[in-house]
């Protein structure tokens, strides 16, 4: 949606221009793309902690006698073995393997909370509704809010608010008391860094953000803060490095095809991915330490020595940690070992470019909960 | 010398015969944190309108069009090794390159300081 007019306000809107946000349209709601400035905000996260509103995205219930078999036609994830709590990433696939978005699925007592992507939300419930058996239902949680508290210091300024939530471990998630709030928080995140995640009442959003950010750890951070530590952390971004174009094995991300899913089958899209997995796929997503100093975008080609374009840049930046730019790629198979070069065109000149391991930065994961 | 702007946000102080180049504090608070810029070499002709610098943010590249036509005689090699300086002091320390003039008469189309702020004020 490019029209600003369209951009619908998300529950903090004022909270943020208060703030001294820079306010720009995003996935059909007016966003914060940044308030002091990207680089000082990407380095308060990776030290201290950084408050992100993400109410943009869909928070949705799957719920009813057959929802996780229904959900498995659908996902590759193996729901059957999904503990109560317990967070599982997973993709939203197209018959023929595409990935329609990337998702995050926890269950969560008699029902399945699911957290997909805001400018793919809407199609994504018409496909899933689409698909779903008879007594499976699905509520689109329009009423919820969702912030996001991301850094090494923010299990400090979290459990002083919401004592308990330092036993979480990574990829676990359980309804806590923030302030006077109920509110369902997981530690989990898109930075790379230790953080939770906080589904609240959007009516009490403020309430939250306000306290959130009273403490001396947090200050709020905007989308293009957002943008940068994912794809330091090597985190791909949907419709960019992942689109219906584009398939799980393609996209490096295999891991989240279930062992168990692999040799049943039963989602959409098996036989092309069980192909790609076993003969593997002529493309893959990459990282990408580029030379010199000039950051290579989205959009930019990768090129063989007669110049022919053979792939393409879905993300790229400047990464301020390593101050350097740095990018997502899909290479032909035969360059997406670490260490292949890649050489790059973006208006009319040549980069060079190194396969390099991703995360660019390493993740700081908190994986048994309380240090 | 005055310094003069243009609508895409370049200021030029005149000197002489020549002039130097940059973008306004204006069109760097627009931008954001600057981590690259793409200097003309000197010798180059650069074409009033056209196309003479490229400047990277974080976010997204943009160029910077010569206010007006003439030889680019240096450039400031500090942006290379510190392209931030266009954020700390976009009219001072930030300027990116001089030039020879080659017609004095294109500056009359530019603006003045008071013009330029209330141009920046409509934005």
């Amino acid at each position: 949606m490019s029209d600003d007019s369209q951009a619908a306000p998300l529950p903090l809107d004022r909270w943020h221009v208060a703030r001294g946000a820079r306010m720009v349209p995003f996935a059909g709601y007016s966003m914060p793309i940044q308030y002091e400035g990207i680089i000082a905000e990407h380095r308060w996260t990776r030290e201290s902690a950084g408050l992100f509103d993400v109410s943009h995205m869909g928070q949705l219930i799957l719920a009813g006698p057959g929802a996780e078999k229904a959900l498995e036609t659908l996902l590759p994830a193996d729901l059957a073995i999904l503990k109560e709590g317990r967070l599982r990433y997973s993709l939203l696939l197209a018959d023929d393997g595409g990935i329609l978005d990337d998702l995050m699925v926890t269950r969560r007592g008699d029902h399945f909370y699911v957290v997909v992507n805001g400018a793919t939300k809407l199609d994504d419930i018409a496909h899933i509704e689409a698909r779903l058996p008879q007594g499976v239902v699905l509520d689109h949680m329009k009423e919820q809010a969702l912030l996001a508290l991301q850094g090494p210091k923010a299990v400090d300024a979290l459990s002083r608010l919401a004592p308990g939530v330092e036993a979480l471990g990574f990829m676990t998630g359980a309804p806590f008391q923030l302030g006077s709030v109920t509110a369902w928080i997981s530690r989990s995140g898109y930075t790379g860094e230790d953080g939770f995640e906080i589904s609240i009442p959007a009516a009490r959003a403020v309430e939250v953000a306000d306290l959130l950010t009273e403490q001396a750890e947090v200050k709020p951070i905007g989308l293009g803060a957002r943008d940068s530590l994912r794809l330091e952390a090597g985190l791909p971004l949907y419709g960019h490095d992942l689109d219906p174009t584009t398939t799980p094995i393609e996209a490096d991300l295999g891991f989240a095809i279930s062992k168990r899913r692999r040799g049943e089958g039963g989602f959409a899209g098996w036989h092309r991915i069980i192909r790609e997995i076993e003969q593997g796929a002529i493309r893959r997503r990459v990282g990408l330490a580029v030379e010199g100093r000039q950051p290579v975008r989205e959009g930019a080609m990768v090129v063989d020595a007669e110049g022919n374009e053979v792939g393409k840049v879905t993300s790229g930046g400047f990464s301020p940690i390593l101050e350097a730019p740095i990018a997502m790629a899909y290479v032909p198979a035969a360059s997406a070992e670490p260490g292949a070069t890649v050489t790059l065109a973006q208006r009319g000149k040549l980069y060079q470019a190194r396969v390099v391991p991703m995360p660019f930065v390493p993740h700081r994961y908190q994986r048994k909960g309380a240090a | 010398m005055s310094v003069l702007y243009t609508e895409e946000h370049e200021w030029i102080r005149v000197e002489g015969d020549e002039a130097v180049v940059g973008i306004t504090d204006f069109a760097q608070g627009q931008l954001g944190d600057i981590v690259f810029v793409e200097l003309p070499e000197a010798g180059r002709q650069v074409t009033k309108g056209g196309d003479a610098a490229v400047v990277e943010s974080v976010k997204a590249a943009s160029d910077v069009y010569a206010p007006v036509t003439g030889e680019v005689v240096e450039a400031n090699q500090a942006l290379v090794d510190d392209p931030s300086l266009v954020n700390t002091d976009p009219e001072g320390e930030g300027w990116f390159f001089r030039l020879r003039l080659a017609d004095a008469s294109e500056l009359d189309g530019l603006m003045d300081a008071a013009a330029y702020k209330s141009f920046c004020d409509s934005q």
